[in-house]
């Protein structure tokens, strides 16, 4: 549940990367996702061809029908990433928006002081916020007290295929967060990755480059949605604590006596 | 005169916002326009003024992650 929004699918999938319109339209229909997320770029002039993007992107992503979570990828200061907020409302006719304001240029992390003070400047101008940010938990402390009724913490890096690089942070923040819709968002690679996620509780995954860039985009969509489906029901049938002992499954009781 | 559109130099005739567009071909496309860094929204454009020098961005939707 987003802002009121009740989704049946826990996967929000990106729609960059793909090796073409067809293999995106494909994976996204595979992967069951009802939200996907979207930018906004230069648009070409009457000159540019447009098959990067703009109005024949739009049109396929129209056609299936889902949710749109633009966000505001790139974005450097809290200056540019309201003004993509307003331009994106406006494009894309959503209060959502995925709020990324971002530090650094190889990690991709982000700038939290700067994204809870874009936060709460567009929570107060309406904007529904989807905070992309780390797993910190007095950020995430600030994001909600700034408006967010969402958080997306990242796994790993953008991109970078890694998992869940700190598996105790993302409980510690589920745990102090018990009815705040949590979302990994970022650093995904297997499908493993996103049932690991799920069964710690997080409500949803976000991800794209893992499927986009698979030798096989589509079947990785379903991949990921199945590993999905398959940690969260692990989850609500609340799993074992890992313990270091040996507790034998077999009764020993009644165990026949062979020995001399 | 002359602005900046998407970091190009481009030459438009003096008017507004909704004109310049017109001119450079982005009539009918879905987009959005900012002026030196303010969200112009769609409404506004045809009571925006463009100066010498303005730089306009135009964004349309793009894929994203």
């Amino acid at each position: 549940m987003f802002y009121g929004v009740e989704l049946s699918s826990r996967l929000l999938l990106g729609t960059a990367r793909y090796p073409s319109p067809k293999v995106l339209a494909d994976a996204i229909q595979a992967s069951g996702a009802e939200v996907v997320t979207v930018s906004l770029r230069r648009e070409a002039g009457p000159e540019g061809s447009g098959a990067r993007g703009g109005q024949s992107f739009w049109s396929i992503i129209r056609a299936l029908g889902v949710r749109v979570l633009p966000n505001t990828a790139g974005c450097h200061s809290v200056k540019e990433a309201v003004t993509t907020a307003h331009m994106a409302r406006e494009m894309f006719d959503t209060p959502w928006i995925k709020l990324e304001v971002i530090r650094d240029d190889e990690t991709l992390q982000p700038d939290v002081f700067g994204l809870v003070e874009a936060a709460r400047v567009l929570s107060e101008e309406g904007f529904e916020v989807f905070p992309y940010t780390t797993e910190d938990l007095a950020v995430a402390d600030r994001l909600v007290e700034a408006g967010c009724k969402v958080l997306m913490p990242w796994g790993a890096p953008i991109g970078s295929a890694r998992g869940l690089n700190n598996v105790y942070g993302l409980k510690a923040l589920r745990a102090h967060f018990p009815d705040i819709p949590l979302v990994v968002d970022a650093g995904l690679g297997v499908p493993s990755h996103a049932a690991a996620a799920m069964e710690l509780g997080y409500d949803a995954v976000l991800l794209n480059t893992a499927v986009a860039e698979a030798g096989d985009p589509v079947a990785m969509a379903k991949a990921f949605a199945m590993a999905i489906n398959a940690g969260r029901m692990a989850f609500a049938a609340k799993p074992l604590e890992p313990r270091d002992m040996a507790v034998p499954s077999t009764p020993v009781l009644g165990k026949a006596a062979l020995g001399d | 005169m002359r602005i900046f559109v998407n970091g190009d130099q481009r030459e438009v005739e003096p008017g507004t916002l909704a004109l310049a567009l017109t001119a450079l071909g982005y009539g009918g496309k879905k987009v959005a326009t900012a002026v030196n860094g303010r969200f112009v929204p769609a409404p506004a454009r045809s009571a925006t003024a463009l100066n010498d020098g303005d730089k306009l961005e135009v964004v349309a939707p793009m894929q994203g992650g």
